[in-house]
């Protein structure tokens, strides 16, 4: 998952204005920052629910091997050609096709679904924190707060996260800068020590083991909920509203050409590939160690790597909270103008540090991450229709384009009507919300096309 | 200075990598992989910082 705010551009550059030639960045600023943004505190939550949802380690290692591939093309072939031809942030992007206040719906969307990210988050950085006060950690059926420990410890990690982040988060985007390079190399190092005290030498080895963990956690069973294609797909829309949803314009916007699109393979591969299998092995050390299947992220880092671990969980888990509870403040800041950023960003925090209370928005991180590609990333599909096929490529065109209504009836009707009927099939039909971006996008960016099938001109 | 940063640093990412690869290969116990990481950790938000501010007024 991209939490890291080094992925945000600078505040109040370049927001409502094409980016100039003499501000693009070179490709190596690229590798790095998507290197490090994806090696997250969410990582430590996926990789052991990959484990608990039964996932064969052939699926884990084949199917990631295909979907973060597929992410990586989406990245390239989608979103960065756009980035680099229009120059502009996703919102103002959007704001020029679907009006101001259509953009302020989808931004209290962006808002709400950050606060319950970063809830989750908060949840993950409290159970490292507590390890030295002995915190009863909250179990994988723990749907509410369990222990009074639990709530103290969850309570003062939100509040002090929610009010660094209403300060402003330059200090913070410097230290997730610092942190990034070690964290990564933290999560190798947990996996190579799991590997050990594994026992495993070998590839029957680890499958041996891995099936055994799953049979534990699954209480004698090995039901899996998760194939090869269901693996495939979540790797690839995990991060939906970044790629096909367009929200990197906002970074490539700064890349001098579309090929720097490929350095997002280093997020990929690093944080999504061997980040997760790392926290997986962690659990299944803990499964071996302590007969204990409950993916709680700071004991599991403990285990094999003592205070490296804890700190690398408490880093983490605030580098993802702390730029996603400050986005959700402007989310939400761009709904009431009038309020302080500081109070609007301290409110977010304060509903996040609430969800953080909760461990099952934790537990249920691969749901969410779904829900949150399917609502988001239809968006890009207007985006991409437009730009292609309306808009001809044609950046000076589009630089002059205006949507002469504040809220662009086709756009609205394009983007919820699908995400709608992806709610009846995830809700009622128990169908896994990682399936529908993909048909939700190209039906959204179909509808806006078959509503829209003029060329658009400048006056629109 | 940058370059005494840049030693500091660069030895913490070391610190945090090699012990589990030394205890992979079983030249080490965990307890001393854990206490090597602990010191690499340091010594990297010891060096990465400084690096950091002495690069940015060249940049």
């Amino acid at each position: 998952m991209p939490e890291n705010p080094v992925s945000t551009p600078p505040k109040s550059e370049y927001e409502r204005e094409r980016v100039p030639d003499s501000e693009l960045k070179g490709a190596n600023k690229f590798w790095g920052m998507y290197a490090g943004e994806h090696a997250a505190g969410t990582e430590f939550m996926i990789g052991p629910l990959f484990l608990l949802n039964g996932v064969s380690l052939q699926n884990i290692v084949f199917g990631l091997l295909l979907g973060n591939l597929l992410a990586v093309l989406s990245w390239r072939y989608l979103c960065a050609p756009i980035a680099t031809g229009a120059r502009y942030t996703l919102y103002y992007h959007l704001e020029k096709l679907a009006g101001d206040k259509l953009v302020k719906i989808f931004n209290l969307a962006n808002g709400v679904l950050f606060c319950f990210l970063a809830g989750a988050m908060i949840t993950v950085s409290a159970t490292a924190v507590g390890i030295p006060f002995d915190m009863t950690m909250p179990s994988i059926q723990d749907m509410y707060p369990t222990s009074a420990s639990f709530i103290i410890i969850a309570l003062a990690v939100g509040l002090v996260i929610s009010i660094v982040a209403s300060l402003g988060y330059d200090a913070v985007a410097k230290f997730a800068n610092v942190a990034s390079p070690w964290m990564v190399l933290v999560f190798l190092a947990c996996g190579i020590v799991a590997l050990r005290e594994l026992g495993i030498s070998d590839w029957s080895g680890l499958n041996k083991v891995w099936t055994e963990s799953i049979t534990f956690a699954q209480e004698g069973k090995t039901e899996t909920t998760m194939g090869f294609w269901s693996v495939t797909f979540f790797a690839w829309f995990c991060n939906a509203a970044m790629h096909v949803g367009m929200a990197d314009l906002s970074v490539f916007r700064f890349a001098k050409k579309p090929s720097y699109g490929w350095a997002t393979s280093a997020g990929m591969y690093v944080g999504h590939y061997m980040a997760w299998i790392s926290a997986a092995l962690m659990l299944a050390v803990q499964i071996k160690l302590s007969q204990n299947a409950d993916p709680v992220a700071g004991p599991m880092a403990n285990n094999v790597a003592g205070l490296a671990g804890i700190l690398c969980v408490i880093v983490a888990g605030w580098t993802t909270a702390n730029p996603t509870i400050y986005r959700a403040g402007l989310a939400f800041q761009a709904i009431v103008p009038k309020a302080s950023r500081f109070k609007v960003t301290f409110a977010a925090g304060l509903i996040a540090t609430l969800a953080g209370l909760f461990p099952a928005f934790a537990w249920k991180l691969l749901g969410f991450v779904g829900l949150y590609g399917t609502i988001l990333a239809p968006m890009g599909a207007v985006i991409f229709f437009d730009w292609h096929f309306r808009q001809k490529r044609n950046a000076e065109r589009f630089a002059t384009y205006q949507n002469s209504s504040p809220i662009n009836v086709s756009v609205m009707i394009s983007w919820l009507a699908p995400v709608l009927a992806a709610f009846y099939f995830i809700q009622f039909k128990h169908i896994p919300a990682h399936f529908f971006p993909l048909p939700c996008w190209l039906a959204c960016g179909l509808l806006y096309l078959a509503m829209n099938r003029r060329p658009a001109t400048t006056n629109a | 200075m940058l370059l005494a940063s840049k030693i500091i640093a660069r030895s913490g990412l070391v610190l945090t990598i090699l012990p589990s690869l030394l205890y992979l290969f079983g030249s080490i116990e965990l307890p001393m992989v854990k206490t090597l990481m602990a010191v690499g950790t340091v010594l990297w938000f010891i060096g990465a910082p400084m690096i950091q501010r002495l690069s940015q007024p060249a940049s």
